[in-house]
């Protein structure tokens, strides 16, 4: 750790959130390197899908701060300018648009004016084209760019959520159990395609498949009763006592 | 290259899948407007295939419903919003131009006022009531059949879709509303007509309501003005707006999340939806040649939603094809067997909903692109 805490992507201080008296987030702190994968595990309740909501700004919390960068205060923003400002965030449920195609789903994603006139006039420029031939090539979905969402298989529409995300190009992405009930190949793919969106922006992944942790993250975070309990690489946080006792149950 | 892809592309997109219902729809209204004139006008009176002024007057008033249907189609089959209360538009079109027809008619009335509609010195006016200042102009009426029916679709959707009142509640408030409408109109001191409406009209524009010539020409009007605004509807649904529109049918919140403005694009499709309706309105009018506040009747929205689900929704020309079908068996029971309509239709609409998701259209146009 360089005690800097300068040059983050995201700072989490102090965060306290609590409903009726029960504390989902308890005075977390947690910090996020430009394009590090960042793993979060933890038991149920642990405040994980709180934490994201904070992000997103879904969730206010009672105490703390949430910095994204050194200048943009994330909880003063509303939801739509949060994502504007770059943070994306995928949920567990994979919804993409059924009765719309790939490109489609990906057009619709595109970064670009919202309003209802200037969509109805709006043609997609060579430009936008290409940037959805690469995201389709990033997500492994070139055979399916002319698709209905709805035919895709979970695994594809899972990609096809990420590639959504990853049109708007956002400096943080935020993964909310990318793998739940997937097959073990659509996981090996998902572990690739995480790990090649690392680098090029923040990712935070949080799940509970404890291989396929392993087999992306760099830097594991360990959260019990809304705080971090442990830190480190994979092997480092599965020889932590604490964690031993309040998660993996030895 | 690129653009061979594309087109590809645009084959397997079920939003435009090159619009061959659409084509041949247009083909048909051709059709139509070529043999209503030459069966009326060139055929002799006394031949077999001669068109009677009831045939012109029937063929005018489903095509006037169908511009209706498609006016449902539009929200309701690509933007997932059921309207039970379209019929208020189509009637406030209705009104507007039966307003005008009113103030034509002139001296003519029973009553010979030079400036009062019958009704009104029937009901002791003195002076004409402000609204109906106006009305005596064309192209005032017809700026009043557009901008009345936008107005109220704009306050209304404005404040139920900024409430994010979605689904049933929705249809239920629309119902509340065409209701509220009818009883406002049923009462004689609205300046309305009361429940006898408008009627007894003699001319438009300078041309004679009850002459041949000008029944064709009504018709051949409406024909055009079906064309364009299925056109323009088209328009919309192929572009980004019409898929977003989609997206927010099949995924609200997660359009919203995206960043668009969902209350937004509901509240211009509903808005441009309502026009299209009252616009439909204003055309049957003169070729029905009576409106009154039971066209307000909540049955009549219910039945145009029927309409877009026997034909198909989300297709456009399917609506159309629904709503001719359906008043055209209308025409044939309420003649025929007057007192089994109602069974037939209901009828109709649960055989439609169960075996028949996709309408009449997705019967003849099963080419499972859409599954």
């Amino acid at each position: 750790m360089s005690g800097s805490v300068r040059d983050k992507r995201l700072y989490l201080e102090d965060l306290t959130v609590s409903f009726d008296g029960f504390k989902a987030l308890n005075k977390l702190t947690l910090y996020v390197d430009p394009g590090e994968m960042l793993c979060i595990i933890g038991p149920n309740g642990a405040g994980k899908t709180t934490m994201m909501d904070v992000i997103t700004g879904k969730t206010r919390p009672d105490s703390g701060t949430a910095w994204f960068g050194s200048g943009i205060d994330l909880l003063k923003l509303s939801e739509a300018e949060i994502v504007a400002a770059g943070i994306g965030r995928k949920f567990q449920k994979p919804t993409v648009f059924e009765r719309l195609t790939v490109f489609e789903n990906l057009e619709l994603a595109l970064a670009g004016s919202r309003s209802f006139l200037k969509t109805l006039r709006a043609r997609i420029t060579p430009e936008q084209r290409r940037r959805i031939d690469e995201v389709l090539e990033i997500i492994g979905l070139v055979g399916q760019r002319g698709s209905l969402g709805r035919i895709l298989a979970h695994g594809q529409k899972q990609w096809l959520e990420i590639g959504m995300l990853l049109m708007q190009n956002p400096e943080l992405l935020l993964v909310d159990e990318p793998v739940a009930g997937m097959t073990p190949q659509e996981i090996e793919r998902t572990a690739e395609l995480l790990l090649s969106l690392a680098g090029g922006h923040s990712v935070v992944v949080v799940e509970h498949d404890m291989a396929f942790v392993r087999s992306i993250a760099r830097r594991v975070t360990v959260l019990h009763e809304g705080r971090v309990i442990a830190e480190g690489d994979m092997d480092t946080v599965q020889r932590d006592a604490k964690v031993k006792e309040v998660y993996l149950g030895v | 290259m690129a653009q061979n892809k594309q087109e590809a592309f645009t084959l397997w997109n079920p939003t435009s899948s090159g619009d061959r219902g659409g084509a041949w729809f247009l083909g048909v209204l051709a059709l139509v407007a070529v043999a209503v004139p030459v069966l009326n006008q060139l055929v002799p009176a006394t031949s077999a295939t001669h068109l009677s002024p009831y045939g012109i007057t029937l063929i005018g008033k489903y095509l006037c419903y169908g511009m209706l249907a498609m006016a449902v189609d539009l929200i309701w089959g690509y933007c997932g919003i059921l309207s039970l209360g379209h019929a208020a538009f189509f009637s406030l079109g209705g009104y507007a131009m039966g307003m005008y027809l009113m103030r034509q008619i002139g001296r003519r009335g029973v009553y010979g006022d030079p400036i009062l509609p019958d009704f009104m010195v029937f009901l002791n006016y003195k002076l004409l009531p402000w609204f109906w200042h106006g009305f005596n102009h064309f192209p005032f009426a017809l700026a009043m059949l557009v901008l009345v029916p936008a107005l109220l679709a704009l306050v209304f959707g404005w404040f139920a879709f900024r409430s994010r009142v979605t689904g049933v509640y929705f249809s239920i408030i629309t119902q509340a509303l065409t209701f509220a409408l009818m009883l406002a109109f049923f009462r004689n001191d609205m300046g309305f007509g009361g429940n006898n409406g408008f009627t007894d009209f003699k001319e438009i524009v300078g041309f004679d309501l009850h002459s041949d010539r000008t029944r064709v020409v009504l018709l051949l009007v409406t024909a055009a003005a079906l064309a364009a605004s299925y056109k323009a509807c088209r328009a919309i649904v192929e572009s980004r707006a019409g898929r977003v529109m989609h997206a927010i049918r099949d995924a609200e919140s997660r359009t919203r999340f995206l960043g668009y403005p969902v209350e937004s694009f509901k509240l211009w499709i509903f808005v441009f939806s309502a026009i299209t309706a009252g616009v439909a309105g204003a055309l049957y009018v003169p070729q029905i040649g009576i409106i009154n506040p039971s066209e307000f009747a909540p049955i009549n929205s219910i039945e145009a939603v029927i309409w877009v689900a026997v034909g198909g929704r989300g297709t456009l020309y399917g609506a159309i094809a629904g709503a001719v079908l359906v008043n055209y068996a209308k025409t044939y029971l309420t003649g025929a067997f007057p007192e089994v309509w109602l069974f037939a239709l209901g009828a109709l609409f649960v055989l439609v909903t169960l075996f028949l998701p996709r309408g009449i259209v997705g019967l003849v146009g099963a080419r499972g692109k859409d599954k």
